[in-house]
């Protein structure tokens, strides 16, 4: 009944995720996000490794070790830099206040787990279990996107999305083809660049990051 | 069955005698993580003795229930230190209450507590109630739901059952259970008036949260209700070994495994002291109308420990 | 002579003869106005005949059922009567909690002049009378006319004073919501009947028992029913009257429909879901699950931002109708998902809480009401500082807060703690969204209790506690020897129902049997509780209680033996502000406000601060409940929109009216005759 040790680490990992998805939609900081960030690549690049090692797909440890390199070394540190340059490391100003954003989070997380639950009885990983939670992270990773109006909160929910992505596929199929892993990283890095370069225009236009002022740009 | 009621009664009374060693343990790991030397161990006895010895000095206006209330408290903490496992398990007083009921014998002390603290009448003992009972109408919620995630486990609400399921049972990681350490750890700060919800050494009274309640207790009176504070302290960590890190606790009726349950407990008990007073040391208060925050989050990680638990370990 | 012994008569019949004792009792003080001594001796009458009443109760919880046909009623639909163990059940439970408050009623109305008292004796007994025949009735229309006298004797108790216009509104809006209710529930039995008009024997609860109905038509009958006994009983949205009429009536009253009348809504619901409807849907629970929380959480943050001590109560007994509509929710669940077990457990909670409420919030009326005579003063902001004046009724208001909190031991925890078990037991359903839905559910519950001990914190520590915050205190005398004993019994239900729960939940087997085909199983012994495996879980309330007193005596003992018991007075603590008054400690409204400002979403704040240049500053804040501006103003407006529309019709020319006659009288001629 009980499952082998390394799955359970895997279940264990998972839950770690979600528990990171919550505490990002709670934090308050910006610096405090980028950090869950980081923590949240971790425990994604950790648990695929597990999954290459006890089902012999190799290019799932290429995978964690782009993840690692990626999400839990380049993107935080750059997202540091782009803090301390912008000077925003203040509170994040959610739009609707933290425990409403948390109750409607929790309904999601039960309507995932419901939704994930007969697709997860179709696919033939040992990890299916998981899906619910990758799909709970996925839509708590766009609740935080809605919920946030200042710049870097909405980008690093963007993200979040991306590693929710990321666990699904892993859980359900055992990742992606690993062209396709790739080329969806580089996006990803590419995407993140452009989107720091923006941040600063941003900033010379309308003095602050807060993404409200960019409705003075429709036409009357 | 006498021998299980000595030990229940032996078991209580250790809980009593060694709960404000704990509290000195805690204060001396506080003050190395802050650089300075710290009072000796048995400073707290010493405390403790000191205020019996002294003339209780109280208000005109208190009434009966100002004087009734320390008993009370103190009689409510000792019932709950005997029902929580700390060195045997399942023993003859434990069925008379569940985990729910612990819950209630802590709302039952609390709710004491802030009436004694309204009787006077001074701004400081209703602001220290209103506070208090702010902040416990989200801890024990919060504290319940990490019992229902131990129960969907152990399928039973009683702790002698849900120690040995976790303990005795083949080594599993539940999930489920992750997520409820983390949100225990978060109620243990609102009810035993730790930071990051209130500053046990502050004088401050706009500050306050329990100090408030007890500024106007003095000598015997405050003497029971640090005794008690201490010993809440004592159960609250006896009670996150018992759900977390149950592994040591003798066994129903079986008395050889008793020295090994002392040692581990004493062991847990180092332990679990240094890490309050390193989480402590490491985060900061929170304002007091953040502190509902804080506890719906330990409340809704809670719920997520359920749901975790459908999804993962059934 | 033939000898007539007591068991001669059935329990049914012993119950209407005290329905007809309290009539006379009540017809009587109108003639009695002449002889103040004997006026006086109707109320102490009235609560043995309710005594008397608990009795009958008890017999026919423990026997089998009985049914009368009186000569009264329709021609063809006499009055048709029966005492089965549910309604049993509910008559202990009138019985009870209206002896205590009716030997309260005997001494807090005591200095009314004559002819208020008659006309009080009069609605009283009525309203007793009528509350009765509901939990008597067995056919359609002694049901309703029972219905009806129970309102509109309750009405004019609710208006007594009613020189004042805003207890005049408040029966208005009573009268009205308790009449719309009314009309579902007639629609209902209409619908329960099976759809044979022209036979009236098809509207007694027998023929309804038998009838078939579709699942269509079982399920309006249900919603009308739901909609009917819930704005009875207060459940949101149709709670708005609640919260105007009880604090409108006398404190007797108010607890009396607080205590007893809401359960008649409770009976009713039990009766039409379980017994007179043959097949109930999975739904049905899931609806009124979620309308009990959300009542019982609208109920409770609403109570704790009241300034007012009776307004406080009512809309604490909006939380507690909420948590025994969960409970019936709950039990519906399990009882179509085929778990008869569980659906017998959570039906023990819901009949336990039902049982608990009447005798606690009876207490606390009484005691709120003790105070308002005492002191002339309802609001909170005036009061603080009774128990030393106060004592008796201080203590036994205490037992009455705790209990309402659900702490151990008294009678609150235990039906919360079985209702939490069952919650517990959820994970067995079949339903996918259901099981994990249901034990987040049970977290608002938790949440309800919580905040219910918040409240009462707040309404003891601040009417009871602290520093008088007004001159009224100072002219406060303890309560006459009769509210006493009145409060001392409900006092000594709460305990004892908190004590011996195996005792209370054999006697409630007969009920659930009744309704779900099976009972709770105790598996511990008369000691311990242990609902469904003494593994699972055990409550044994008088181990706790034993445990805790001594080791209270052991500790004080030690503490004087081992020390000393010195002691002297002085000044409380100032923190070096010497001008410590009254004012400084918590008002009302202040002890409220960190709930208000949580939970502001669902309230419209209405607040008028005092700005620095104001000679005379005052603060004014108000709370007032959201829903009757969203759903209530507009069906007003609406509804005067129509009339006015309508009332063109009226121009007041003689004309026109001779017109709509001949109209009427052509229409006739022409389908009549066709």
């Amino acid at each position: 009944m009980f499952l082998a040790y390394h799955l359970q680490v895997v279940n264990l990992l998972a839950a770690l995720l979600l528990l990171i998805s919550f505490a990002m939609l709670s934090q308050r900081r910006i610096t405090g996000l980028v950090t869950l960030f980081a923590w949240q690549g971790a425990a994604l690049s950790l648990s695929t490794a597990i999954v290459a090692w006890s089902t012999g797909q190799h290019h799932l440890y290429y995978s964690a070790a782009l993840t690692f390199i990626l999400k839990v070394l380049a993107m935080p540190w750059y997202f540091y830099r782009l803090v301390k340059k912008l000077n925003v490391d203040r509170d994040v100003e959610p739009m609707i206040n933290i425990p409403t954003t948390m109750l409607i989070g929790i309904a999601l997380v039960i309507f995932a787990f419901n939704l994930a639950l007969p697709i997860s009885q179709m696919s033939g990983t040992v990890t299916r279990s998981t899906l619910g939670i990758a799909m709970a992270s996925v839509l708590l990773a766009f609740l935080m996107m809605i919920t946030r109006s200042k710049a870097i909160p909405q980008v690093i929910g963007f993200l979040a999305m991306e590693n929710g992505l990321f666990f699904a596929a892993t859980s359900a199929s055992y990742g992606m083809p690993l062209v396709v892993e790739m080329g969806v990283a580089l996006d990803v890095l590419v995407g993140v660049f452009v989107l720091g370069i923006f941040f600063f225009q941003i900033r010379e236009t309308f003095d602050s990051l807060d993404l409200k002022h960019m409705e003075k740009l429709k036409e009357k | 069955m006498n021998t299980g009621i000595l030990l229940q009664i032996a078991q209580t009374l250790l809980a009593i005698l060694l709960a404000p060693l704990l509290m000195g343990w805690v204060n001396q790991c506080r003050a190395w993580l802050q650089g300075r030397s710290a009072p000796p161990l048995i400073q707290p006895y010493r405390t403790l003795k000191k205020l019996f010895h002294k003339e209780a000095v109280i208000a005109h206006n208190a009434s009966p229930l100002f004087r009734f209330a320390p008993y009370m408290i103190f009689a409510c903490m000792a019932l709950a230190a005997g029902l929580v496992p700390t060195l045997v398990n399942d023993l003859p007083f434990s069925p008379a209450a569940d985990a729910i009921a612990l819950v209630g014998v802590f709302a039952l002390a609390r709710v004491f507590l802030a009436l004694a603290a309204m009787d006077i009448g001074t701004s400081f003992g209703t602001l220290g109630a209103r506070r208090e009972m702010l902040v416990s109408f989200l801890a024990e919620p919060a504290l319940l739901m990490v019992f229902f995630t131990a129960s969907l486990i152990s399928h039973s609400t009683e702790l002698p059952t849900i120690v040995e399921t976790l303990a005795h049972k083949e080594f599993v990681i539940y999930p489920s259970m992750a997520f409820a350490a983390v949100a225990f750890w978060m109620v243990s700060t609102a009810e035993n008036a730790r930071i990051p919800v209130d500053n046990p050494t502050t004088h401050l009274e706009l500050t306050m949260i329990h100090e408030a309640m007890i500024l106007e207790y003095s000598a015997r009176h405050l003497a029971l209700i640090e005794w008690a504070v201490a010993l809440k302290l004592f159960t609250y960590s006896a009670l996150g070994i018992a759900l977390f890190v149950p592994w040591g606790i003798a066994p129903h009726g079986d008395f050889a495994a008793l020295p090994l349950a002392v040692l581990a407990l004493l062991v847990k008990m180092i332990l679990g002291g240094a890490t309050l007073s390193f989480l402590e040391a490491i985060s900061a208060k929170v304002r007091l109308f953040r502190a509902p925050e804080f506890l719906g989050t330990a409340f809704l990680l809670g719920v997520l420990g359920m749901l975790i638990h459908f999804l993962l370990e059934v | 002579m033939p000898t007539v012994s007591l068991s001669d008569f059935a329990p049914v019949e012993y119950a209407w003869a005290g329905v007809l004792f309290w009539l006379a009792l009540g017809f009587s003080a109108l003639f009695l106005q002449r002889l103040r001594g004997l006026l006086a001796l109707i109320f102490p009458l009235g609560a043995l005949g309710a005594l008397g009443m608990a009795g009958v109760g008890l017999a026919a919880l423990m026997g089998a059922g009985s049914a009368i046909v009186l000569p009264i009623g329709l021609p063809e639909l006499p009055f048709h009567l029966r005492l089965d163990a549910l309604s049993g059940l509910f008559l202990v439970l009138l019985g009870g909690a209206a002896f205590g408050v009716t030997l309260y009623a005997s001494g807090y109305f005591r200095q009314l002049d004559t002819a208020r008292l008659a006309l009080m004796a009069l609605w009283f007994h009525l309203f007793l009378a009528g509350m009765t025949t509901v939990l008597l009735a067995d056919d359609a229309y002694a049901f309703m006319v029972a219905w009806e006298v129970m309102a509109l004797s309750s009405y004019f108790l609710v208006t007594t004073d009613h020189d004042q216009p805003d207890i005049r509104r408040a029966g208005f809006l009573y009268l009205l919501i308790a009449h719309v209710g009314a009309v579902s529930l007639l629609l209902c039995f209409g619908v329960l009947q099976g759809g044979d008009i022209g036979q009236m024997q098809a509207y007694t609860f027998e023929y309804m028992r038998s009838a078939e109905l579709a699942p269509f038509w079982a399920s309006v009958a249900f919603l009308l029913a739901l909609f009917g006994f819930g704005a009875k009983a207060g459940l949101v949205p149709m709670h708005v009257w609640l919260p105007e009429a009880h604090p409108a009536a006398p404190s007797p009253v108010s607890a009396l429909m607080s205590g007893v009348m809401l359960k008649t809504a409770i009976y009713g619901l039990l009766r039409v879901t379980f017994d007179l409807i043959n097949v109930q849907e999975g739904w049905w629970g899931t609806l009124a699950l979620t309308l009990g929380l959300v009542t019982a959480l609208y109920g409770v943050i609403f109570a704790a931002v009241q300034a007012d001590m009776k307004r406080l109560l009512a809309w604490s007994s909006i939380e507690n109708i909420g948590v025994i509509l969960a409970g019936f929710g709950l039990t519906l669940i399990f009882y179509t998902d085929g778990k008869g077990a569980l659906a017998a457990l959570t039906l023990t909670a819901l009949l336990y809480h039902a049982l608990n409420h009447a005798f606690f919030k009876g207490l606390l009326f009484t005691g709120a009401g003790a105070v308002l005579h005492a002191t002339g003063e309802r609001n909170m902001d005036k009061l603080g500082g009774l128990m030393r004046v106060m004592p008796w009724t201080a203590w036994l208001t205490l037992i009455g807060a705790l209990a309402i909190a659900g702490l151990p031991p008294l009678n609150g925890f235990v039906s919360e703690w079985l209702l939490l078990q069952a919650f517990l037991l959820t994970p067995g359903l079949n339903q996918p969204y259901l099981n994990m839905v249901i034990p987040v559910a049970a977290a608002s519950v938790a949440l309800a209790a919580a905040l219910a001990a918040y409240v009462m914190v707040k309404f003891f520590g601040v009417t009871f506690l602290g520093v008088a915050r007004s001159p009224a205190v100072a002219q406060a005398h303890e309560a006459g020897w009769r509210e006493r004993l009145g409060m001392l019994w409900l006092a000594a239900g709460c305990v004892l129902l908190g004590l011996f729960p195996t005792q209370v939940i054999a006697l409630l087997s007969p009920v659930v049997l009744q309704l779900t085909g099976q009972t709770l199983v105790n598996d511990g012994s008369w000691l311990m509780l242990a609902p469904v495996d003494a593994e699972r879980a055990s409550y044994a309330p008088l181990v706790f209680f034993a445990v805790v007193l001594v080791t209270l005596l052991l500790v004080f003992i030690w503490v004087r033996y081992a020390y000393h018991g010195r002691m002297r007075r002085a000044d409380p603590w100032d923190c070096g502000y010497p001008e410590q008054d009254a004012r400084m400690q918590d008002s009302a409204e202040g002890f409220g406000q960190p709930i208000r400002q949580i939970f502001d979403a669902f309230m419209r704040v209405e607040r008028e601060t005092p700005d620095p240049f104001d000679r005379h500053p005052r603060y004014r804040g108000d709370s007032r409940d959201k829903l009757w501006v969203l759903v209530y103003q507009p069906i007003a407006n609406l509804a005067a929109w129509l009339s006015d529309r309508v009332g063109r019709l009226q121009h007041g020319r003689i004309q026109w009216y001779l017109i709509y006659s001949f109209a009427t009288l052509i229409f006739l001629l022409v389908f009549v005759t066709r």
